[in-house]
């Protein structure tokens, strides 16, 4: 009864079909079946944001969607956002002010960051720490990451006029 | 932990919805948002046979204006809920109140209905649909019926859906633009679930007080209409004396028990302390 499922979706671009168990977590997809392993898992019940991709654009947990359920989903997850050998802004500006330590939670944090960014590109610390509640660090003490992503805003818009 | 087994389901309408519901009645649990189910799934404290998403149902997916209510379809996510302006116009308490609703990221997928339907005590819709004389549309094989707030939640996680029915939309009384709402709520830091809660909301005529709908949340087993706290003020002009017999009458009403995160006592202050802010806040808008 429990008969796997077919499921279609864009990650990163790429269109990729598939046949899963329906148990079988967006996250879990992604990691294992797919290989993209930059996403991780942490609590996988919602609370931590390490897993956090953009669905269909907008910042989602991978651990509590279903693969089966996301069908027909556009998905960007970390890897889409540095080139080869260039890091995104957002990427370098976490870099440069030392926004992780051990890195677990930061592919959440990162996406997190590039939804925010995407529709406010300009946001004061207030807006910035709200937005961040979406993902815990257990590392840093949050400082240097409201720091990278002010800095990552500041960089972005000065590409944008260029 | 991973979810036990189960099968899968994505009906693309609402009346294979109810066909499917009613072939596997109790096995069968809906999925919306799943941002209350997926981590229970998760932690393998639900254990559905049959999910059945409604993420298919675009029909589902409404906010519109039906006589005296605002009715929102069980697809609506509560992020669109939040920034409609449908929904800032006609139950301004709703809006406001989603804020508080889990994190940005769950109320990206997250439902208003969903929310309901899953009932938890420490969650702030449940008592907006009280303090907003909501009815809650169940949809099954047999037909439709509609059924009042105060009678749809039961208990912790536990409403009057019986098996075979989906919520399929909620319909909100819609306020008068003369009408005050505020919604407060105290937790230990940051976004995370409250202590305690209340949602408020109140009319006046002529200084005097004409109605008021009071529900509190996080401070029992389910979201609780403070019935006797709105009669305290009910009219009157809303002096400091009648404000203090409506506390009273909340901090009577509750029946908190404590935790780790405060004690019963603290919550039973706490309901009152909140009755009080909000008709601050809602006086000052």
């Amino acid at each position: 009864m429990t008969e796997d499922c077919e499921v279609t979706v864009t990650v990163n671009g790429r269109r990729h079909h598939s046949r899963v168990e329906p148990r079988r977590l967006l996250v879990d997809y992604l990691r294992h079946d797919l290989g993209l392993t930059g996403t991780h898992i942490g609590c996988e019940q919602g609370v931590c944001g390490a897993c956090t991709v953009l669905l269909d654009g907008r910042t989602a947990r991978s651990c509590l969607h279903f693969a089966v359920a996301v069908d027909g989903s556009e998905i960007r997850t970390v890897e889409d956002l540095a080139e080869v050998d260039q890091l995104h802004p957002i990427q370098e500006m976490f870099h440069q002010k030392h926004a992780l330590q051990c890195g677990f939670c930061t592919p959440g944090f990162l996406l997190t960051t590039l939804e925010l960014l995407e529709s406010t590109p300009d946001p004061d610390e207030a807006t910035i720490r709200e937005t961040l509640m979406n993902n815990v660090c257990r590392c840093t003490g949050y400082a240097n990451i409201v720091d990278a992503v002010a800095e990552a805003a500041v960089e972005l818009r000065r590409g944008h006029q260029s | 932990m991973k979810p036990a087994p189960f099968s899968f389901v994505a009906p693309e309408s609402l009346d294979e919805v109810i066909q499917t519901l009613a072939a596997h009645g109790d096995d069968a649990r809906i999925l919306a948002g799943g941002q209350s189910l997926v981590p229970l799934m998760n932690l393998r404290l639900a254990r559905p046979e049959v999910l059945v998403s409604i993420n298919r149902c675009d029909e589902l997916d409404y906010t519109r204006l039906s006589g005296d209510r605002l009715v929102v379809g069980a697809l609506v996510r509560q992020i669109d809920a939040e920034t409609s302006p449908l929904v800032g116009a006609e139950c301004p308490l709703l809006a406001t109140a989603l804020r508080y609703v889990g994190l940005p990221a769950t109320r990206n997928r997250g439902t208003v209905c969903g929310s309901l339907a899953h009932c938890d005590p420490l969650a702030e819709l449940p008592a907006v649909a009280l303090a907003l004389d909501a009815e809650l549309v169940l949809t099954s094989s047999a037909g439709e019926r509609r059924v009042p707030a105060h009678d749809f939640f039961v208990a912790e996680m536990t409403t009057c859906i019986e098996p075979g029915e989906i919520v399929s939309a909620v319909a909100f009384k819609r306020q008068d633009p003369s009408e005050r709402s505020a919604l407060r709520e105290v937790s230990n830091g940051g976004n995370v679930f409250p202590v305690g809660g209340v949602a408020l909301r109140w009319a006046s005529a002529d200084g005097t007080c004409t109605m008021a709908r009071i529900a509190a949340f996080g401070v029992g087993s389910v979201a609780q209409r403070l019935i006797d706290a709105e009669e305290a003020l009910v009219g009157t002009d809303l002096s400091p004396e009648a404000i203090a017999a409506s506390v009273a009458a909340a901090r009577n009403a509750v029946n908190p028990t404590g935790d780790m995160h405060a004690d019963a006592e603290y919550r039973r202050h706490l309901v009152g302390v909140l009755v009080e802010r909000c008709l601050a806040e809602g006086a000052s808008e």
